[in-house]
């Protein structure tokens, strides 16, 4: 299967740069060697990008590093060609190939905070590898480095080399990894999910960069994600994998108007947003109350800034906002984890102790919390008997028969089998982990559940399914959830009620018809108009936007006065919203406004 | 039965030959009223005989049964070094997950105390207070189980503050668990490995020390036969080329390599590493 569209054409394949045929790669397992990947070919032209999609464990990294001629430990590639611009990686020596990389192919990994090194300076980081490769000596290398910052428009390109990891954001420091993987003018870029970790606002410059860099060089890419509408904006073609097989490949926009296969239809469903439709509820009950809280770390500035928002029972309140605007904060607080400066939170009519051993056990039991990395949520050491079971036993003094008959049904509400029950985490996938973990919380028998981003890490068909499991659960158990979310995706498939949070500050409030729909407050809209669409060309039409230009490739600064988001609004009015607290409105009942214009002057 | 049967078998050769040398000091030491010839005090011969059928190791400075000594040698040292090791372990990582584990001024006090401890050369700190208090039994034990423990709580404080800051611990908080069980059910399991590994490395410190005290004459007390002790009383026979006083130096030497084989294996199995290639 080539992924050449112009296949009778000879003149064509000379153009070719990389090559792979019959690929197939062995992984060690507990089970002993077994094929990860079975048999992959791709072709790849200077200036294509070729986008691999499919969830973890799908081989789309493994493949991408054997596009290097590189098997990672514990891998090894057993048979196939891999031929980039003439020369044979598999046969190529370990000398000939370290030449290669980093001069003619480069890598871009996910997390650029894990790939630079914090003891160094950016611009010798950058310099590193041309001074190693022999190509240039230092001064030219830092030259080039300017040069290369300065055509990525990172902010004062002559110094900013100069400054140490931790000093420049996660966007910007993912774009410099784009810019050191071109520090030799490389003929091949492998991204492996380099914005999978950025705000979504981050992640547009970002691709601005990568789409910038491939079209202007005439470099070839090869582009690794799980989100198709992120890869949409990029690939000229794409290829579906799944458990290290070819599922479909085709140009880009043939995959999105007409998918052939089953699984490349079921990815592109759970990337379309499902608009969730709020029920009535006759008399509703408020839940949880949080009054005017403002709070902080230490003695430093306040990240919640007089932050209030009421919850009501069997109701999803959700909580957007970009990194550093106090949405985990603000989970910290209403579990008492840390107490505020000033402020109330009332659960149904009580007044919760602040801090969290003032809490009695039946205040704490009402309240529980799922976490963003299951990871790291359940205790590698503990089965998921003991996971599940301890909270019964704690809040209920289950024991026994009793308990385990109770285990079993919670398994059964999350779509998990007995034989679960003797688990380590170790033995569970991604998102039987998270399922674990809801588990967890539904023991206890809360009122209200904290999601803090829950589907984050999860792989865009996993989150779905955790997503509607959710929504399953509330409907059968009346819960209350509290969902905090960079995803307006997400949100807008859960929530009843959204809390755009931006710098510690609540920037509008309301029912999520008030809030997603026109007159829209100008951070709302930047964040609405950064998800990226399942469709191409959305890039370029964002990037045109007035809210493009003004708000992306910015930090979440907290401001002592003013309002915060001036310098990224392109409605700002100068000298006044910089100096003057935006007035709070409310447009209609129960939608909160905090902006200096009327919704009427914005509808416009 | 049959499930420890089977990974002991399956061991690698250096850990197999550990565990068995291990297991042979143990059986000495524990029956060694029934192995060795003579008493540990008997005083039988002239000084310093050679080896031969009637005292197979020779006899030490005062005429006593090198080889009856040398067996309840192993009884006294290793006893004894054990003691020490397992208190040290429950002060120092008891001490250092609750430290990790409550953070703020509780941290900072124990922290400070053990810096404090540590600043001392603990050979001279233990000279100093055995020479005050007297080199009595509970002393002695009490002495060099602190001033191992400062040791056990640095390796326990680092390695619970790694796991304290996890979210698995957060539930737990949450959820409004007691200190106790935080540490015992969500920290100690996460960090037996490192303390393990740590076990055997300070059984054998703690051996080498008691030995060592032992050479100054601040250890064991004679006429408890004890291997430091041994080398010391016996030490001008070098001078002769007789080997006998390197014998006692040959069995802490040869334990200590042996412990080590087993804890890197018992190591290398908690930590799930696999061998590639």
């Amino acid at each position: 299967m080539l992924v050449d569209t112009n296949k009778n054409s000879n003149k064509e394949i000379s153009a070719t740069l990389l090559e792979v045929k019959g690929l197939r790669i062995e992984g060690l397992s507990e089970k002993g060697w077994q094929e990860i990947v079975c048999g992959v070919d791709l072709k790849l032209k200077r200036g294509e990008i070729l986008g691999l999609i499919g969830e973890s464990g799908a081989g789309k990294s493994t493949i991408g590093l054997a596009a290097m001629g590189f098997a990672r430990d514990g891998c090894r590639i057993t048979a196939g060609e891999i031929i980039f611009d003439g020369i044979d990686l598999r046969s190529a020596t370990e000398n000939e190939k370290r030449k290669l990389r980093g001069t003619r192919i480069s890598y871009v990994a996910q997390s650029a905070a894990a790939a630079f090194n914090p003891a160094h300076r950016l611009l010798d980081q950058f310099a590193e590898g041309p001074i190693d490769h022999g190509v240039m000596s230092r001064s030219e290398a830092k030259e080039k480095g300017r040069a290369l910052y300065r055509s990525l428009d990172l902010p004062d390109p002559d110094n900013i080399g100069e400054r140490w990891p931790h000093q420049v954001s996660g966007g910007q420091l993912q774009r410099m990894m784009v810019a050191m993987a071109m520090s030799c003018g490389p003929d091949l870029i492998v991204f492996d999910e380099p914005t999978t970790a950025l705000d979504v606002t981050t992640q547009i410059e970002v691709l601005k960069t990568i789409k910038e860099i491939v079209v202007d060089r005439n470099v070839a890419a090869i582009y690794i994600t799980h989100d198709l509408a992120v890869v949409a904006q990029l690939a000229d073609h794409l290829m579906v994998l799944r458990y290290g097989n070819l599922i479909e490949v085709n140009s880009t926009g043939q995959i999105l108007e007409a998918p052939k296969q089953e699984y490349t239809r079921a990815l592109l469903d759970a990337r379309t947003r499902h608009e969730k439709t709020t029920a009535e509820i006759p008399n509703p009950e408020i839940l949880l109350s949080i009054d005017k809280i403002t709070a902080g770390y230490g003695n430093g500035p306040d990240i919640l800034q007089e932050v209030s928002v009421s919850v009501e029972r069997g109701r999803t309140v959700a909580v957007v906002g970009e990194s550093g605007s106090g949405k985990s904060t603000l989970a910290r607080v209403i579990t008492g984890l840390l107490p505020p400066r000033s402020g109330e939170i009332r659960f149904q009519t009580d007044l919760l102790p602040a801090a969290l051993a003032q809490r009695t056990k039946q205040q704490l039991q009402k309240t529980q919390m799922i976490y963003q990395l299951p990871d790291v949520a359940l205790n590698p050491r503990q089965h998921v008997r003991d996971v599940i079971g301890r909270p019964l036993s704690f809040y209920l003094g289950l024991r026994g028969k009793e308990k385990e008959r109770r285990i079993i049904e919670l398994l059964e509400q999350i779509e998990l089998s007995e034989k679960y029950i003797d688990r380590l985490p170790d033995e569970l996938s991604g998102g039987e982990k998270q399922r674990v973990c809801i588990a967890r919380a539904l023991a206890a028998e809360p009122e209200l559940i904290v999601c803090d981003e829950v589907t984050s890490a999860l792989d865009t068909i996993v989150a779905k399914a955790i997503l509607d499991l959710l929504q399953k659960l509330q409907h059968e158990l009346q819960l209350t959830y509290l969902f905090i979310s960079h995803d307006l995706d997400t949100v807008a498939s859960i929530a009843d009620r959204v809390v755009v949070l931006y710098a510690g500050r609540v920037a509008e409030q309301g029912p999520k018809s008030a809030v997603f729909q026109p007159p829209f407050h100008p951070y709302t809209r930047l964040l609405l108009s950064s998800v990226p669409e399942m469709k191409q060309g959305w890039l370029e039409k964002t990037l045109a936007t007035r809210e493009a230009k003004a708000g992306i490739a910015r930090e979440v600064k907290i401001t002592e006065r003013g309002c915060p988001f001036a310098e990224r609004c392109p409605e700002a009015i100068p000298e006044i919203c910089s100096n003057e607290r935006p007035p709070i409105q409310t447009p209609a009942s129960g939608h909160i406004f905090a902006c200096q214009h009327s919704p009427e002057v914005l509808s416009k | 039965m049959s499930n420890i049967l089977k990974i002991i078998f399956s061991a690698p050769l250096s850990a197999k030959f550990g565990m068995l040398v291990v297991l042979i000091y143990s059986l000495v030491a524990i029956f060694a009223p029934f192995i060795a010839p003579h008493g540990e005090r008997e005083i039988l011969g002239r000084s310093f005989e050679l080896w031969s059928y009637k005292y197979p190791l020779g006899t030490d400075n005062l005429g006593r049964d090198m080889l009856s000594r040398m067996i309840y040698g192993a009884r006294n040292t290793i006893g004894l070094a054990l003691s020490i090791t397992l208190i040290a372990f429950v002060l120092g990582s008891l001490t250092g997950m609750i430290a990790a584990a409550l953070g703020g001024w509780v941290d900072q006090i124990l922290s400070r105390i053990v810096d404090v401890l540590m600043s001392i050369p603990s050979l001279i700190f233990a000279l100093l207070i055995l020479s005050i208090f007297g080199t009595a039994m509970p002393y002695l034990i009490g002495t060099i189980a602190i001033l191992d423990a400062t040791r056990v709580f640095r390796l326990a404080r680092a390695t619970a503050m790694n796991v304290a800051v996890m979210d698995y611990v957060e539930v737990a908080r949450l959820r409004g668990e007691k200190l106790g069980w935080i540490i015992r059910k969500e920290i100690l399991p996460n960090i037996t490995a490192p303390l393990l590994a740590e076990f055997g490395l300070r059984f054998c410190f703690v051996f080498l020390f008691i030995s060592a005290l032992s050479f100054l004459g601040l250890g064991i007390q004679p006429p408890t036969a004890d291997w430091g002790s041994m080398v010391r009383d016996n030490a001008t026979l070098i001078a002769f080329d007789d080997i006998t006083p390197l014998l006692p130096a040959g069995a802490i030497a040869l334990l200590t390599v042996a412990m080590n084989f087993v804890v890197d294996w018992m190591l290398h199995k908690s930590s799930g590493l696999k061998d590639v290639g």
